[in-house]
């Protein structure tokens, strides 16, 4: 299978659900960052002049159009660019679109996708580095989804698009010049189904995210040490494939969890009290959790990386749990 | 006034504002008797606004309103048993019991999603709008909304972007607080607001703007049709306030009918206590209305008091309907949280 980089990969997924789908529209500006690759963007947007537009700064205004725009028939993909300003347009995303099929007893459906670049990206400070999937996670009739490998960031998108409810896509920066296999042909990945990124029978670390590829690094550094650690991606949390994550903690029987929301009531929280809930007396330890600190994201970089899932406390978590 | 349109038009837009005020009365009735529960709101006092502006509606046009929503609703033709239904938290609701008296939608009417939050629809109205000129499909979409939306910031954002992208809209602002609780006397003016008038807003926006009298249906409907014939042609959107007094049944969140509607009324107000006495010889768009169609010799007041009557009937029919339908089952609770 050929390679690609994270953001090649995702250019190709931009350029193919335009081209199969008229309703399709991209409104926002940075779906590949700001980083120099966002040039490949303006490709995108000198092909599509009419279904690729650039809103003002007016997160509430153009999530609430886009949530419209699904009802009447088009679906829209928006770009929130940083992660934090999800909270500009927190009532039209989370009170409206979310309820929306609910609310009206089944109606109305609201195929719009919301994108966003979550997570420390290096020097965001606490307004540009939120990581808001745990608290859309507590927003029933939102679909939250987190690639972390070129070749789902490809596949998710093209699901999220195909999807008739609104749908998050949390990505991240850090994600985009990562390299991986991509297949050549169209490929959808279904919501709900959990990827094994790294096959191994000590330890299992649920990871979503970058945290995926953080973890990936982690595991090789203590396979020298001879400690074989499985990596399992939910790549959707709602679809949540629970039996999949399951699956290697029956197998592991000691757990990890690694996610970049702070840690009350994040990620890590949910999964860990849902594997308590229906596994803990297959569990030889502990279940740990590796997140952010509940502080704001700090600036300078010693501070930043102190309260960061870092490598550092992620291999210190994985031999916790082998204790 | 009556608008400028054949008798028999004029008669159905009597026969739905008769609808709509007493479907309103009979649920405050409802309300009182325990029937449902929370607070909601009645669209008493705005009857000429919602009739003549909906008349000027296609079929497949779009319509997004809010918490005082049941008027728009009946003025579209909706069923009033299910209205009724959906606000008792009945299973023949429009929303099988999971919106009620703040939510009701009907799609097959146009009403996609009605929102609870003063300004939430306004975004989703330049959604709709935005799919339309998109798709091309020349569907106008008609958004109510109440004075106070102007407040929240979706409004101004939303009207900013339909001004900019030229989009099919009317933004149709209810100012049902003339001479109302918390107005200074005499004026439209709203203690809670800086702009005034409130069409200064969008006319910040290059947004052509009008002020007209919500209680006469020949102003809103000559209003309203010139807009959507504009919006229709491609000219980007238009905004009507429409200003009325506010009903005294009304200002509070409960609602309490000083005396029932009747026919009667329109010539001898000594019925109604006499604090809410004025509101009735004078601002009532229903009375006007009815006295209108005498006075022009449009129908008789036997024609009406039949007219009336069958939509008393049909009132007392929609609500045993509603009151005859099951609960949801409440298995039904966790479902269609995702479509």
């Amino acid at each position: 299978m050929r390679e690609l980089a994270y953001y090649e990969a995702k250019f190709e997924a931009l350029g193919d659900i335009l081209a199969a789908d008229e309703r399709v529209h991209l409104i926002g500006g940075t779906f590949l960052s700001l980083s120099p690759r966002r040039k490949l963007y303006q490709e995108i947007a000198a092909r599509y002049p009419e279904r690729v537009v650039a809103p003002p700064i007016s997160e509430l205004g153009f999530c609430g159009l886009a949530t419209g725009a699904a009802m009447a028939g088009l679906r829209p993909v928006v770009d929130l660019s940083t992660g934090s300003f999800i909270f500009e347009a927190w009532p039209q995303i989370v009170n409206e679109a979310a309820n929306a099929f609910y609310m009206s007893g089944g109606q109305t459906r609201t195929p719009v996708v919301f994108h966003l670049f979550h997570g420390i990206r290096g020097g965001g400070a606490a307004q540009h580095s939120a990581s808001p999937q745990a608290m859309l996670w507590n927003c029933p009739g939102l679909e939250i989804v987190l690639p972390s490998s070129p070749r789902d960031v490809k596949g998710l998108l093209k699901t999220a698009v195909a999807s008739d409810n609104p749908t998050i896509f949390v990505d991240h920066v850090q994600l985009l010049e990562t390299h991986g296999p991509v297949p050549e042909r169209d490929e959808a990945i279904p919501f709900g189904v959990a990827d094994v990124k790294r096959r191994g029978g000590d330890v299992t670390v649920i990871a979503t995210s970058y945290m995926v590829q953080r973890a990936l690094g982690v595991a090789d550094r203590l396979a020298a040490d001879g400690i074989e650690v499985e990596v399992v991606d939910p790549r959707t949390l709602v679809p949540l494939d629970f039996a999949g994550l399951m699956a290697s903690v029956e197998k592991t029987r000691r757990v990890v969890i690694v996610d970049e929301t702070h840690q009350s009531c994040g990620v890590g929280a949910e999964l860990a009290a849902r594997i308590a809930e229906s596994g803990f007396d297959r569990l030889k330890a502990p279940i740990r959790r590796v997140s952010t600190l509940d502080v704001p994201i700090a600036y300078s970089e010693p501070l930043e990386n102190f309260i960061s899932p870092s490598e550092s406390r992620i291999a210190e978590a994985v031999r916790a749990a082998l204790a | 006034m009556l608008p400028d349109l054949p008798r028999e038009r004029l008669l159905d837009f009597c026969r739905r504002m008769l609808l709509i005020r007493h479907f309103e009365e009979r649920l405050i009735a409802l309300h009182d008797a325990g029937e449902f529960r929370g607070h909601y709101h009645v669209y008493i006092g705005q009857e000429a606004t919602g009739v003549a502006a909906l008349s000027c509606l296609a079929a497949g046009d779009y319509i997004f309103t809010t918490h005082r929503n049941h008027g728009h609703l009946l003025a579209r033709g909706a069923d009033p048993g299910r209205v009724f239904a959906e606000i008792l938290g009945r299973r023949d609701g429009y929303n099988k019991g999971k919106g009620g008296s703040f939510h009701v939608a009907a799609a097959e009417l146009g009403f996609l999603q009605t929102s609870g939050v003063v300004a939430g629809v306004i975004p989703l109205a330049t959604g709709t709008a935005y799919a339309a000129k998109a798709l091309g499909n020349r569907r106008v979409t008609l958004c109510f909304f109440g004075d106070g939306a102007l407040e929240e910031g979706a409004a101004p954002e939303a009207l900013n972007l339909a001004s900019l992208w030229k989009l099919p809209v009317l933004f149709l602002c209810e100012n049902n607080g003339k001479y109302g609780a918390g107005r200074a006397a005499g004026t439209a003016q709203s203690e809670s607001m800086a702009a005034y008038p409130l069409t200064d807003l969008p006319r910040a926006y290059k947004i052509p703007a009008r002020e007209v009298d919500g209680a006469d249906a020949r102003a809103v409907y000559a209003a309203v049709s010139e807009a959507i014939d504009e919006i229709r042609r491609g000219a980007g959107p238009r905004f009507i306030e429409t200003q009325t007094v506010r009903w005294p049944g009304g200002e509070t969140n409960w609602p309490a009918v000083p005396a029932p509607t009747n026919l009667a009324l329109a010539w001898d107000v000594s019925a109604v206590p006499e604090k809410a006495r004025e509101w009735y010889r004078v601002s009532d768009p229903l009375l006007i209305l009815l006295r209108e169609l005498v006075e022009r010799r449009m129908a008789t007041r036997d024609e009406l008091a039949a007219l009336e009557n069958e939509v008393k009937d049909s009132i007392a029919a929609a609500a045993r309907f509603a009151l005859a339908s099951p609960y949801p089952d409440p298995e039904e609770a966790p479902k269609d949280v995702f479509a």
